[in-house]
């Protein structure tokens, strides 16, 4: 059985927030991060025996320029009983995004030729505020969320990246860089702050991969 | 904090005759809740009352209170909406409404929600101010731990800083319109969230704010999604809304969607605070003219 959703409504934003990481984590590199602008149509399908499969119509927009969109549909399916299953998500976007080789090199020659490994904390700052040099490591962050995201996703969730608590790069003698994250997610429907740490694997021509990643326990004295 | 106070005495002392500052209670850890009374005169007219940080960490609410103090003050004789507003009715700003957590957040973690409160000498402190009110209190939508980021408290308005609202609403008894500030996922809410049966003004509701969100978005574009509670973001028991139902009752979630969250840069702030108060103009000059 297959319904038109209203877009205002959660279960269509939940999905919708989802698919927006899930795209974030394919596309995104250190010089480029995507976020969900806004949601257009949507529409679910109840499959007896599978899931809920959503279907989106999307605008995500550049987090470095937000005059800069792109429209993307993307289908979510949920599945059924067994939590330890990601969702499937599938998308395509319309048009092309901006080409970020440049961006992406610069930065991978600057963290390459660092004397010592890359340490920061706070990303944001607790006024917002990221440095420009830090831009490139919170964008990285930004895409590995979403794949953390995707992965731990339910119908009753809805993940957000809400600061990195520390980042600190961890030495490779191959090609790649690796950083290792703490960052806070905000899970909406709960309203927690949940403290996640992650391993992130970046090249300029091989995306971003997390080789491992794990929820960490809260501090309840905070 | 000490400096939002101060604010609020210099707008007092600047402009006597519109500004009155009134102390509607303590908070657990014994600090002042103040309100900003907005009145051109008169004797317990209909009002409208605004909240902001009743979730500290919600940032960009109390600074944006901080701009609606200031914006009032100085537009209230020449902006002719807002004057014919002042006209028939009063304005409450309750700027920090939850003091103790705004400065817990500001010393200790920057992303916490609650109230200060320790009950069931449980090791984890705080209520959630927004599932503490009478209304559902204590259902699904809400929690029952301490520990959690929803706890509704131990009974309704357990919490000093929703006590002391409750008690100025009911002693004032002539508040026709309440609006409870909020961040982030830009939204414009009215009740109910703790029931899917619709509020009798349903209809009329939802005509306001789609307006309202019209009016937000006409000034950077900025994208709003309106409706009830329930439906829009989740099942929420014990709201600030619910119970204050007064007919007028809305809830705002400013930006951003995410991107910064609560974390919001400071460069924003102004534009949301005027983006909103288009919106807030349009819910008060409903209210002025549909008096009941």
């Amino acid at each position: 059985a297959a319904m038109e959703l209203p877009p205002s409504h959660y279960p269509a934003s939940r999905a919708a927030a989802l698919a927006a990481a899930y795209v974030c984590y394919r596309r995104g590199s250190a010089g480029r991060g995507l976020a969900l602008r806004a949601l257009g149509r949507a529409g679910r399908q109840d499959i007896d025996g599978v899931g809920h499969k959503y279907h989106l119509e999307l605008v995500l927009e550049d987090v470095l320029n937000e005059d800069s969109t792109v429209n993307c549909t993307a289908e979510v399916l949920y599945h059924l009983g067994n939590k330890n299953i990601a969702p499937d998500v599938q998308f395509t976007l319309e048009g092309e995004l901006k080409n970020t080789d440049e961006a992406d090199q610069i930065f991978y020659n600057r963290i390459k030729s660092l004397e010592k490994e890359l340490v920061a904390e706070n990303i944001p700052d607790s006024h917002g505020n990221v440095p420009p040099e830090m831009e490139p490591v919170r964008l990285l962050a930004w895409a590995a969320s979403g794949y953390v995201i995707w992965q731990n996703s339910t119908e009753n969730t809805k993940f957000q990246l809400a600061q990195i608590k520390q980042v600190k790069q961890v030495k490779r003698s191959d090609k790649y860089l690796e950083f290792d994250y703490m960052i806070l997610l905000h899970e909406m429907v709960s309203q927690e702050i949940i403290p996640w740490q992650m391993r992130v694997l970046w090249h300029p021509q091989h995306g971003v991969q997390v080789t491992q990643e794990s929820r960490q326990p809260k501090h309840p004295w905070e | 904090l000490p400096q939002i106070y101060a604010y609020m005495d210099l707008l007092v002392a600047e402009n006597p005759n519109l500004v009155s500052k009134l102390e509607i209670g303590q908070s657990t850890e014994n600090r002042p809740i103040y309100v900003l009374k907005f009145s051109k005169g008169g004797m317990n007219r209909p009002a409208v009352w605004i909240d902001t940080g009743i979730h500290s960490r919600e940032w960009v609410t109390q600074a944006s209170g901080i701009w609606f103090a200031k914006k009032i003050v100085m537009d209230h004789e020449n902006d002719e909406g807002l004057a014919s507003i002042l006209d028939k009715m009063d304005i409450f700003l309750e700027i920090v409404t939850n003091p103790d957590g705004f400065v817990f957040a500001q010393t200790q973690n920057c992303m916490w929600r609650k109230t200060r409160s320790r009950h069931l000498g449980s090791i984890c402190a705080g209520v959630d101010p927004n599932r503490n009110w009478d209304a559902g209190f204590g259902g699904s939508g809400a929690s029952g731990n301490p520990c959690s980021e929803m706890y509704h408290g131990p009974y309704a308005n357990s919490e000093p800083e929703v006590k002391a609202i409750v008690d100025f609403v009911k002693n004032h008894g002539n508040i026709k319109a309440f609006i409870s500030i909020h961040s982030y996922t830009q939204l414009l809410l009215y009740p109910y969230g703790y029931t899917t049966t619709p509020v009798p003004d349903q209809k009329e509701l939802h005509e306001i704010s789609e307006k309202a969100v019209k009016a937000l978005s006409s000034l950077y574009g900025t994208n709003y999604k309106y409706g009830s509670i329930i439906t829009t973001i989740y099942k929420a028991s014990g709201g600030t809304i619910d119970w204050t139902y007064i007919k007028y009752s809305f809830t705002f979630e400013l930006r951003d969607m995410g991107c910064y969250g609560f974390l919001l840069p400071a460069t924003q702030i102004v534009p949301t605070a005027q983006e909103t108060w288009l919106a807030r103009k349009v819910i008060m000059e409903h209210a002025r003219d549909h008096l009941y």
